[in-house]
């Protein structure tokens, strides 16, 4: 099926491809060289900077500053936290809708989605209120609970359409041969699948660490992830451009490499399986 | 397949996220459309009397309303236009047979899981600062007066912020489509004498159809919510030139704490990204059946 | 023992029947298949029996034994599924052990039984391999042999050879023919292909909606075929019917007469026609004929030497011994 094209077709199309990639990553890239100058070189122009001296210094400066690495715990503890207690409660429902459909099942599905359609301001008071009263403004507990909630229905869907792919045949195999439902779960459905789950749990992790609403929203000084904390830079201290590129670098980093590795699952879980 | 036994288990299983996403939805919202009839401010101790649709009126009539919604509106349907028309052009390129597609394709992607508040401040001071960022010195270097994107042009400027990061998604989601589309069509199309274009129109464009609705519905969900560019780049100025429905009733609620207005305006938001709702829940549910 | 007792046993969707209760009898050691069109309720009859799906009413009895709320783990049965369903995670190793293993047998007696089945089947270079590094083929080996481990009361077997290619097909069949002959287990097999049926069963069931058309030997139906539905799905090519004058002289509206008991003669014979699209194997040829007396054109067979050309005139005569009688119903006549 696939055709011999000729090679100088080939090297065109691979310039112009490689041409727009670039412009559409400079900026990321251009953050990463002005993280390694310093603050001086750094609001130069862009011939300068790259002849500059390279240097770690903002790096260490952010930390220094700003106790960093407080808030990208923050970030951590708050995408693995809704993450994982989202799939805690998500993977029960999958595999019962998934495996034993009833009428309903496809509605229930549904109106999940449909609760992902509700836009966050349209809530912003009440859950604002909420937290105020019941002292959790500002606690790293109530944006896990909250990124979960949000998160819930596209951790059920992942890994619905994921269980769905699990042919019925197999767990009635099993059932012939013998095993209970627990060995069935065990032995046979989990490692199976294992893989989309790894891919809702990714997916899951990169939209909870870039959710840059109720982390704005909902904490200060103290529960803020990273969105939250880079914001600050938005005040004057926005013109140290090197530290702001190096914080910036960091608090992107782990989830731009988590992202490449998850490219196909996007599609799947941001669409809801309508394109494959 | 399944047995009576193990329909009990299922509703049990089922019944937790239910309920959470059940409370998630219905207490919150109840509430926006409580407090929405409310003259309800923080800063204002006292009654919070029942007042009809005073909230609404205030809020429908206040001049920065039509801002916003005329804002909304730019905001969607410019960031809308550059990344499908980008995201197509940008889907067939990378469908074409090229070396290393891997690495272009991480590079075309990246810009999406660049979280919001980073690529606001990012484009705001590295590159659109008439003075330090990279497009003032260009302008200078080529002998031109550098422009001050976020007072003259700051609209654009945030769309311009949006698009690069929303185009990546509709590349990818294009692409997908493209690539699950039978090349034998395409072979059978070329042996009926279609010429590329005519290819394009009657073949592709026709199957990326559907994901471009896909796409185009679901920007639309997440665009209507745009908040931390905003936030980090031009706090919804200069006066309301920025300001879209999401950022006007943050400032109501939580900068003016004025509750019941707030809640009216989310009231409204809620209508308007239904109605998109809508339409993408009835295309993922026909999906559903398949 | 595998001795299988159907008593009414029926099952419904909803409001939907499926299969009517039906009775069915099956002897220990024999090879049954169950066959008929696609929708036409043999598999899940095959499933009701695996206890798979629950039944809507009667009773399943196997060796005597009332085994309809028994789980099917415990029904002492193992099945081959159309595909296959291995444990694409387990090795052909694991995936063979897995009943023994949910049996709880111990590890050596496990990799005795495993070993065995791996020489019968010739798997016994691939026990390390995945699922998915095999052919088909070998897959469906592993399945079967999967099956075979648990030394089961009856094999049942769900349209395993619809995965494979023509060629695989007719090896896989013989296998699975050899295999029964030397385990003697009862075996239940579900097909649409007459020619699977016909070639491995000791008994066929014809179904047709949920019920079920005639049971009986391949021969048995072969000659003595019930009603017109299993005239028609017997046999290949399929039996020619004929209604009309031509039945009315024999006392039938409807008769039908096998190709292979039709005598094609360029100078005489009953019934005058022309040669059509004729169909040459080598062995056999098959003559599209237009008679002038009927609508539909017949099929012929004739040696494989007979060449006869696209229009040719020539004369068909059907052999009265071999000739089907039906009545209004569809119903054989004596």
């Amino acid at each position: 099926m696939a055709r011999a094209v000729n090679t100088s077709r080939k090297s065109l199309n691979t310039a112009i491809a490689a041409t727009l990639g670039l412009i559409m990553f400079f900026p990321v890239l251009w953050i990463l060289i002005l993280s390694f100058k310093s603050e001086i070189d750094a609001v130069r122009s862009p011939w300068q900077v790259l002849t500059a001296g390279w240097t770690m210094e903002s790096y260490g400066a952010v930390q220094e500053r700003s106790d960093y690495f407080k808030h990208f715990m923050n970030s951590v503890t708050i995408s693995l936290g809704s993450t994982f207690l989202g799939l805690l409660i998500a993977i029960p429902a999958a595999w019962a809708m998934a495996f034993v459909p009833a009428k309903r099942t496809k509605d229930v599905l549904m109106w999940m989605l449909s609760t992902k359609m509700l836009p966050p301001v349209g809530v912003l008071v009440p859950i604002y209120l909420i937290f105020r009263n019941l002292g959790i403004l500002d606690t790293r507990s109530g944006l896990v609970i909250v990124l979960m909630l949000m998160n819930l229905p596209i951790i059920i869907w992942m890994l619905y359409t994921y269980f769905r792919e699990i042919p019925g045949e197999i767990l009635e195999a099993a059932r012939m041969d013998g095993a209970s439902l627990r060995e069935e779960v065990l032995y046979v459905l989990t490692p199976m699948a294992i893989p989309g789950m790894a891919s809702t749990v990714l997916l899951n992790i990169i939209l909870s660490w870039n959710e840059a609403f109720w982390t704005l929203n909902l904490t200060a000084a103290q529960a803020a992830p990273l969105t939250a904390f880079i914001a600050s830079y938005s005040s004057p201290e926005g013109l140290f451009y090197a530290k702001l590129s190096a914080a910036s670098i960091m608090a992107i980093a782990p989830i731009l490499i988590m992202g490449w590795f998850s490219q196909k699952q996007l599609v799947r879980g941001l669409t809801f399986g309508a394109v494959k | 397949m399944a047995t009576k036994a193990s329909r009990a288990a299922a509703r049990l299983m089922i019944a937790p996220s239910v309920i959470l996403l059940l409370g998630w939805m219905i207490v919150p919202l109840s509430m926006t459309l409580y407090f929405s009839f409310l003259r309800y401010n923080l800063i204002m101790p006292g009654d919070n009397p029942f007042v009809g649709w005073e909230n609404y009126y205030w809020f429908v009539t206040d001049p920065s309303f039509k801002a916003a919604m005329v804002n909304t509106l730019l905001l969607v349907g410019g960031v809308l236009f550059i990344t499908v028309v980008g995201g197509t052009l940008f889907a067939l390129l990378l469908d074409q047979p090229m070396w290393g597609q891997g690495i272009i394709r991480i590079m075309v992607i990246s810009p999406f899981f660049v979280m919001p508040t980073v690529s606001g401040l990012v484009w705001k001071n590295m590159f659109m600062n008439p003075v330090n960022g990279i497009f003032g010195h260009l302008a200078k270097g080529m002998g031109f007066e550098p422009i001050d994107f976020f007072s003259e042009i700051p609209l654009l400027s945030i769309i311009g912020i949006v698009s690069w990061q929303w185009l990546p998604f509709a590349t990818l989601i294009l692409l997908t489509a493209l690539q699950s589309l039978d090349s034998e069509q395409l072979e059978a199309s070329e042996m009926d004498g279609a010429s590329w274009i005519s290819r394009f129109w009657f073949i592709m464009l026709p199957h990326l159809a559907r994901a471009i609705t896909v796409v185009v519905l679901i920007q639309t969900i997440f665009l209507l919510s745009i908040f931390a560019e905003i936030l980090v780049t031009t706090n919804g100025g200069p006066g309301t030139a920025t300001t879209n429905l999401t950022y006007l009733i943050y400032v109501s609620s939580l900068l003016q704490f004025d509750v019941g207005m707030g809640s009216a305006g989310g009231v409204i938001a809620i209508i308007l990204a239904n109605i998109v709702a809508i339409f993408l829940m009835r295309m993922i549910g026909k999906n559903l059946d398949a | 023992m595998g001795q299988i007792t159907l008593n009414k046993v029926s099952k419904s969707f909803g409001e939907l029947e499926v299969i009517p209760p039906l009775d069915l009898e099956i002897k220990d050691g024999e090879f049954v298949v169950f066959v008929g069109p696609s929708g036409c309720g043999k598999s899940t009859l095959l499933r009701l029996i695996a206890g798979l799906e629950d039944v809507s009413g009667g009773e399943i009895l196997i060796d005597g034994k009332d085994a309809t709320d028994i789980p099917p783990a415990k029904r002492g049965l193992a099945m081959v599924f159309q595909s296959y369903a291995l444990y694409p995670h387990m090795s052909v190793r694991k995936n063979i052990a897995f009943p023994l293993r949910m049996a709880g047998l111990d590890k050596a007696h496990q990799d005795k039984k495993v070993e065995e089945a791996a020489r019968v089947l010739n798997l016994a270079d691939y026990l390390e391999r995945k699922p998915g590094q095999l052919s088909g083929g070998q897959r469906q080996r592993v399945a079967i042999g999967r099956a075979i481990v648990r030394e089961p009361a009856a094999f049942l077997f769900d349209e395993p050879l619809s995965n494979l290619d023509a060629a695989l097909r007719v090896g896989m069949r013989l296998e699975i023919s050899e295999l029964h002959k030397r385990l003697t287990t009862t075996m239940i097999y579900v097909t649409h292909d007459q020619v699977e049926a016909m070639t491995m069963a000791d008994k066929i069931v014809v179904l047709r909606a949920g019920n079920i058309e005639q049971v009986g030997s391949p021969l048995e139906l072969y000659r003595t075929p019930r009603n017109l539905f299993v005239a028609g799905f017997i046999g290949s090519p399929k039996m020619n019917f004929v209604s009309g004058p031509e039945a009315q002289k024999r006392d039938a509206t409807t008769i039908g007469i096998r190709p292979e008991h039709t005598r094609v003669s360029t100078d005489t014979g009953d019934w005058p026609g022309v040669v059509g699209v004729s169909e040459h194997l080598g062995s056999d040829t098959f003559f599209h004929v237009k008679c002038d007396a009927f609508e539909e054109p017949l099929t012929v067979r004739a040696g494989g030497e007979v060449d006869l050309k696209y229009g040719d005139k020539v004369f068909l005569t059907p052999d009265s011994a071999h000739l089907h009688r039906f009545d209004r119903e569809g119903l054989r006549l004596p």
